[in-house]
């Protein structure tokens, strides 16, 4: 993985003293709240309900050992003990005393980790498939190139006042586990027929209270040429965006407002320009990051074979390890979903294991997911019983990957201020409703997302049953929602109708999945089932 | 009644006007009637607070309750970390905040 060169170092260490002093002049009282507000978002701090939140950046969702101790280390010392993973592959810390984010930031930095981007008008961490480099799907590795737009774009002034946040995301697989779609600029690297690797390019895509789905501008575009393309699409954004409508200022908007064949007209065009310019990086500059990003040395001749003869290690294996490139080598994901939990906590001490894992088994790499779980992207399948044991005993052995219980949530009105409901608790009500594994393994690939407000950081837009909390007079209240999808086959899912309380959106979802179960052809996922039969069984059996 | 509430400018932590100061416990918080913005302006101004805002309250035999759940919670602590709350041993926690 990247590892920081001194200029990286200096450029981070410089913005830990610059927010030191920042923090010093406020506490003083040489500033006030609202000039420290958007110097303290740009270094990830926020101002939550019970106290600041620390939002940590995690690029392309990749972490070494060292940098998932330094994190358990924050937990432990500054905050109560756990962090909260994400669904922008980011860990947050909702406990933090604004007193001692410089000493936090410069603890971080020494791992080379920071706040920078995770908040504020900016181009935010840039996610990923939290299986590239391991999996057995895609055609390279892709993280080279977000670690390039990384480094390009930040700080970089054209990007410095953007009209409202940007989110990148990047695949190099048919398959997609990124939710690509659903970002401002979403990347597949793919390869054309004379063997050169470039991306498909979508653009406008995003969730909020205007969700689009991105649509593809550009089938082909040399992958030397990434940084330019991208340039364009941000520079025609940057140049008709609503800055005088903060409901109206993402891309997506203006996308949709133009149209995807204006826009991508003017992209063209600004494309155009922008490669009489040669702002891209020079080729040596890829080559120098790529080379961090060399696959390990994975060993040879290794069995493929797994001892499946512990049937509680035979489950794990069968929902939690995934196909790996490299014979005899597979993917395992931790499940941070524990029935009752809450999803993408984890202790410290449990962070400390993982790391210990990472370590010895998956040449010091691990991941983190959208879908707020973890990944062990590179183990001998030798060592998969191994692993699992000391999974069990810390507590992070759950088997339900992609199942009814792997449901996304944000952390709701517990923890936001945003939110107008909890998610948290409907979360766990779901789960422990179908804690049963048959019942889960029966119901299949199904993916519940929870959001506590119209942001839909919960992703209810991309559920195959997604719930979405509101504020109703003061009471919380829940909309159901069908037929999302976040994969490659992107799909906006739609209300049901009215809303319900806590209990009786839990009783829905139920409801809905006994539809499902009634209803289905063999094979048939819930979704696959929805979109044959469409809204109305669903309709009847959860208002009927 | 009106509470006044806002963040500890260097913890964050949720603090209500007691008609001398700030608490963490919304037992001592004060009705502040009409005089809520003009304590928050001089707070805010002297630094104690971060975020003043005055909300709706009733006043009951266990003292102050906000109006909305989302003072609510704050005021004690996430619904679903009742360890990390004000009161960890209360069991009447939840149906105070729902």
């Amino acid at each position: 993985m990247y590892r920081y060169d001194q200029y990286d170092q200096q450029i981070v260490d410089a913005r830990v003293e610059e927010f030191r002093d920042q923090v010093k002049r406020r506490i003083a009282g040489h500033m006030t709240e609202d000039q420290f507000k958007p110097l303290r978002l740009k270094n990830g701090l926020y101002l939550q309900l019970h106290a600041y939140m620390l939002r940590i950046a995690i690029p392309y969702g990749t972490l070494s050992s060292a940098q998932l101790r330094m994190l358990a280390h924050v937990a432990r010392t500054y905050d109560r003990g756990y962090g909260h993973f994400t669904t922008r592959q980011n860990i947050q810390y909702h406990w933090i005393k604004l007193e001692q984010v410089p000493d936090i930031l410069a603890d971080l930095a020494t791992v080379q980790l920071h706040g920078i981007q995770t908040s504020g008008e900016s181009i935010r961490n840039i996610s990923a498939d939290q299986y590239a480099g391991a999996a057995d799907d895609e055609i390279a590795d892709p993280r080279p190139w977000a670690e390039l737009l990384r480094q390009v774009t930040t700080f970089h002034p054209e990007f410095s006042y953007l009209p409202r946040k940007f989110k990148f995301a990047l695949t190099a697989a048919p398959g997609d586990r990124a939710a690509i779609r659903w970002h401002d600029v979403g990347l597949r690297l793919v390869r054309n027929e004379a063997g050169e690797d470039g991306f498909e390019i979508y653009a406008g895509g995003g969730m909020g209270r205007t969700p689009f789905i991105a649509e593809l501008i550009r089938p082909f575009c040399p992958a030397d040429k990434l940084f330019s393309y991208c340039q364009a699409i941000l520079r025609v954004w940057n140049r008709h965006a609503r800055r005088d409508n903060i409901h109206k200022q993402r891309m997506k908007i203006l996308v949709h407002d133009l149209g995807v064949e204006e826009f991508t007209r003017q992209v063209e065009e600004e494309y155009a320009h922008i490669a009489t310019l040669g702002t891209d990086p020079p080729r040596a500059e890829f080559d120098r990051i790529a080379a961090y990003f060399t696959p390990p040395p994975f060993e040879t001749g290794l069995p493929d074979e797994i001892d499946r003869s512990d049937p509680d290690f035979a489950l794990w294996v069968d929902r939690q390890v995934a196909g790996h490139k490299a014979p005899g080598y597979a993917i395992a994901n931790i499940s941070l979903k524990a029935i009752g939990g809450i999803g993408g906590d984890i202790t410290a001490e449990q962070m400390d294991v993982v790391a210990d894992l990472a370590e010895r088994y998956s040449f010091d790499e691990l991941r983190v997911t959208h879908a707020q779980n973890l990944v062990l992207p590179h183990v001998r399948k030798a060592d998969l019983y191994a692993i699992w044991q000391a999974l069990v005993a810390a507590g992070l052995a759950d088997v339900n990957l992609d199942l009814v219980t792997d449901i996304i949530a944000c952390p709701g009105l517990d923890y936001c201020s945003l939110a107008n409901a909890r998610s948290i608790p409907v979360a766990q009500k779901i789960a422990q409703r179908f804690a049963d594994l048959d019942r889960q393994q029966d119901l299949g690939e199904l993916k519940i997302k929870i959001s506590g407000c119209i942001n839909a950081c919960g992703h209810h837009h991309a559920g195959h049953i997604g719930i979405l909390g509101v504020d109703r007079k003061g009471t919380e209240n829940y909309q159901l929602l069908l037929g999302g999808s976040g994969a490659e086959d992107t799909t906006l899912a739609k209300i049901t109708g009215p809303g319900f309380d806590e209990d009786g959106v839990v009783d829905a979802v139920e409801k809905a999945i006994e539809t499902y179960r009634t209803l289905r052809t063999p094979e048939e996922r819930f979704l696959d089932t929805y979109r044959r039969v469409g809204m109305e069984p669903f309709k009847e059996a959860i208002y009927g | 009644m009106k509470l006044l509430t806002g963040n500890d400018l260097k913890t964050g932590a949720v603090t209500w006007w007691t008609g001398r100061g700030w608490s963490i416990h919304i037992e001592d918080a004060a009705d502040v009637g009409d005089e809520g913005d003009a304590i928050a302006l001089a707070e805010e101004g002297a630094r104690r607070v971060n975020g003043p805002v005055v909300i709706d309250a009733e006043q009951t035999p266990e003292g102050p309750r906000p109006a909305h759940i989302k003072h609510r919670i704050r005021a004690l602590g996430p619904t679903v970390r009742p360890d990390l709350t004000l009161k960890p041993a209360d069991p009447n926690l939840g149906s105070w905040v729902i």
